[in-house]
């Protein structure tokens, strides 16, 4: 374990405006486990994405086997031996295990014909998936294996380059308990032959269960560090919090009405085996937090109609309304500003206005003919209300700020009636300035009697935003927390999945 | 917006001053009135693969739908002596019937719209020729339809009604595309589906009435040919004409990625199309080269478009980017 395989010094990753990595240092020795932890956004990703040659440090240097490096490639890293296992597979379907093994190091034979040397091939792939003890063969297809064999092949891949150091950024998120298991164990075998392996994971559990060492990200730093014995949920939790808030809260005008959303034992397809319960009052901003891959994207898309609810009743003041189509969600004045603002909720290429009145079109039309000027009326009603910065409102969508888009779906659900509003990461790529006029608006829309439900991930926004914050952990509500029990620490416990004692209901 | 439209209007106008100079024939009114009728015939069912073309999607079967619905017209009216409105009512509906079902298997089966059609392509050819067992059929000597027969068929003083009815088709597709509900929704749908539906628009319900509305028009022209050509022979009539459509609505500034186009654009792409067709009889070029001139002017065509598109949208970049940068640092309250 002295034997240092690599170590990152003082690494710093800059964009503009922002400070991803912040002089993070980060050594791996030969065989040693090392537990990755941080909340969303802490710099995990951006940390392994320059082990991976993919992004450019702006600062500080690696050191691989005693050679300084200022940046790698993801040729040198490769070379290195360092090798990926990716939360989004990165597999050919089409092709079999052995094919996608040595994807592009395939045996040739043939001279100038480049012929794939088959039997050479599938006689290198054999002991590798051997020595993981996988339950398929190098001739089956990938797209008939499960997510936690194809997680092998990629291991497989991983160990057929030699690699030393493998770095498994949320392995388990898909996987069943068993098969979390074996890949523990294989992670347990990995390390006995000397392989080291970096592991991001939020299951906190898993970590304590195989982790020689947890290192904790927060904002950007390297905040601390945990050796064998002290890795405990608790310690870990203490280390991955405590974020100075900036003042974000508007408070509001006057205390939540009575009606608003009231979801009832939504089942959704992401999770066909949780039932989802809680309710929103007009006037409030409810946060839902969690973890990535919790569910909380498929409970607004459940209640807005795009991925109907597979069970359960969604209600608005007291009345059951019809779910499953978009139309219907709208016709009831439940709105969504998704999470994709490029791909869901505009089209780029439209301008202002069409974006604007593309809902409610219906609204500005006479005998199925549209009435520009109507049409014009409205949108600069929403230019000027929520100062959209374009120089018209005939500008194409595309060309403007991610801010000022954000602004342009909210200006097509404000320039109708909404009774609820869901926001799925409302401020994700928008600069500082823009960020607090969302805040400003989303409150603005809560006081005019609006019900308000904000998903978010990041963790400032939750705690800074919200009236009132529902946690959510593997598809199911895990808690609830008013204004008074806000703090970091109550909302990544219960989105990890444990309970925090003093008065917080626990739901489904 | 209306810059690509113009400029095709500018590149008809100086290819047709070329030719006429070189053969004045090329202006005489006979010539004149001959291209126009096929500009109508050949407009016609170019403005319904336009609308399919917007939503992001494709019409391969035009060519047989004119022949198998010419078949079907000409048994009708020929063979079980039909009122002529009753054959053009079925002939019509049979049109947005296949359309529809294109639309159903796009929409609901999920199934790519170049799948759906080239079956439709085979089958209806095949169809037709079974149907008649290969053999051409013709009018015969029926009668009774004396009226249609001049209202697809014959002249307006010196103006092909063909002519005149593709106008007022395009007029009234311009008014639905440009100007209604359901226009709006194509171009939606064509551009980004997917915001489309987060907007509450039924995009199955867009994208199947878009091949309805071919599938009419292609009723309604499938009788035009009819009479055009006054028989059908099952496995020649109306060969290909998909791509002349197609190719129309590229040249007239549609994208086969859907999303763009303009009536204007179709009805202009139809006319370069039938001018270049024209040209190569008025100018002695071997009219065995006829393809190959229309391939290279749309190819040439398309170039120069993506040229200028490229220009226009750096220029906007450039535009917008520099006055709003300041404005967007200046925090709110």
């Amino acid at each position: 374990m002295t034997d240092t395989l690599l170590e990152l010094k003082k690494i710093s990753k800059t964009y503009p405006g922002v400070t991803a990595l912040d002089g993070v240092d980060l050594s791996v020795g030969r065989g040693e486990v090392i537990g990755l932890i941080g909340e969303n956004g802490a710099g995990k990703s951006t940390l392994m994405k320059v082990l991976g040659g993919v992004v450019a440090p702006s600062a500080g240097t690696i050191v691989i086997d005693g050679v300084e490096h200022g940046e790698l490639t993801v040729k040198s890293s490769t070379k290195a031996g360092i090798a990926f296992v990716h939360q989004e597979l990165n597999l050919f379907e089409n092709l079999d295990v052995a094919s996608n093994v040595f994807i592009g190091r395939e045996p040739r034979f043939g001279g100038f014909m480049n012929l794939i040397d088959q039997a050479t091939l599938r006689a290198r792939v054999k002991p590798l998936l051997d020595r993981l003890g996988v339950d398929f063969g190098p001739n089956d297809l990938v797209e008939d294996l499960s997510i936690a064999q194809r997680q092998m092949v990629e291991i497989a891949k991983a160990l057929s380059i030699d690699a030393r150091v493998i770095i498994m950024d949320e392995p388990t998120s898909s996987l069943t308990i068993t098969e979390t298991e074996r890949l523990l164990a294989v992670i347990a075998e990995l390390r006995r032959s000397g392989v080291s392996v970096i592991y991001i994971s939020h299951r906190l559990s898993e970590v304590i269960a195989c982790a020689d060492r947890v290192v904790v990200l927060r904002d950007g730093k390297r905040v601390g560090e945990l050796a064998k014995g002290a890795i405990t949920h608790d310690a870990m939790i203490r280390l991955m919090i405590g974020r100075d808030l900036k003042a974000l809260y508007i408070p509001p005008q006057a205390p939540p009405q009575q009606g608003g959303l009231r979801v009832e034992d939504l089942v959704t397809t992401a999770f066909p085996d949780r039932k989802v319960s809680f309710e929103i009052r007009r006037g409030e901003i409810v946060g839902l937090a969690g973890l990535v891959g919790c569910g909380r994207t498929s409970v607004a898309q459940a209640v807005f109609g795009v991925d109907p609810p597979i069970a359960g009743r969604v209600l608005i003041d007291g009345r059951s309304i019809r779910t499953g189509s978009v139309g219907a969600a709208i016709d009831e004045g439940i709105y969504l500003a998704p999470e994709d603002r490029k791909k869901s909720g505009l089209v780029l290429d439209l301008p202002i206005v069409e974006n604007i009145t593309l809902a409610n079109l219906v609204h500005y039309a006479r005998g199925g003919l549209v009435n520009a000027g109507a049409e014009k009326v409205a949108a600069e009603e929403q230019r000027r209300k929520l100062s959209i910065k374009a120089p018209s409102v005939d500008t194409i969508a595309v060309t403007l700020s991610g801010g000022n888009q954000q602004k342009i779906v909210l200006g097509k659900w404000m320039s109708m009636r909404p009774n609820i509003v869901i926001f799925d990461e409302p401020t994700r790529g928008i600069d500082v300035g823009a960020k607090s006029e969302i805040y400003a608006l989303m409150r603005k829309l809560a006081d005019a009697g609006v019900a308000i439900l904000m998903i978010s991930s990041d963790m400032e926004e939750v705690l800074g935003v919200s009236d009132r914050i529902i946690v959510m952990h593997e598809g199911a509500v895990s808690g609830l927390l008013e204004r008074a029990q806000f703090s970091e620490h109550n909302v990544l416990t219960l989105a990890v999945g444990g309970t925090i004692p003093e008065k917080a209901h626990a739901h489904a | 917006m209306l810059k690509k439209e113009l400029g095709l209007f500018v590149l008809i106008i100086v290819i047709g001053t070329i030719t006429a100079a070189i053969n004045p024939q090329f202006i005489s009114i006979i010539n004149l009135s001959n291209l126009a009728n096929q500009i109508g015939l050949f407009g016609l069912f170019a403005l319904g693969l336009g609308f399919v073309i917007i939503t992001g999607g494709i019409e391969l079967s035009v060519g047989s739908m004119l022949a198998l619905l010419g078949i079907i017209f000409l048994d009708m009216l020929v063979n079980h002596e039909w009122s002529w409105p009753i054959a053009l009512i079925v002939t019509v509906a049979g049109g947005t019937a296949l359309g529809t079902i294109h639309g159903l298997l796009v929409t609901q089966l999920r199934l790519q719209p170049f799948v759906v059609t080239l079956c439709g392509l085979l089958i209806y050819r095949g169809v037709a020729r079974y149907y008649t067992a290969d053999s051409t059929m013709g009018f015969g000597y029926g009668s009774g339809y004396e009226t249609l027969e001049w209202l697809v068929s014959g002249r307006t003083g010196i103006v092909p009604n063909t002519f005149i009815f593709f106008v007022a088709v395009s007029i009234v597709m311009a008014i639905i595309l440009h100007k209604s509900v359901f226009g709006r929704y194509l171009y939606a749908v064509g551009k980004n589906e997917e915001a489309a539906r987060y907007s509450g628009i039924p995009t199955k319900l867009v994208i199947t009435a878009a091949y309805s509305i071919a599938g009419f028009l292609t009723g309604l022209s499938a009788i035009y040919f009819v009479f055009y050509t006054q028989s059908v022979s099952p496995s020649a009539h109306g060969n290909f004409y998909e791509l002349y459509a197609i190719a129309a609505a590229v040249l007239g500034g549609c994208s086969l990625r859907g999303g763009e186009g303009s009536i204007v654009g179709i009805f202009l792409g139809t006319v370069l199309l039938q001018v270049l067709q024209n040209l190569v009889n008025m100018l002695g070029i071997p009219s065995s080269l006829n393809f190959a001139v229309m391939g290279a002017v749309i190819l040439f065509g398309v170039i120069a478009d993506r040229e200028f598109q490229r220009r226009r949208m750096r220029k906007i970049m450039i535009a917008t980017r520099t006055p709003t940068k300041p404005a967007q640092a200046v925090p709110a309250g």
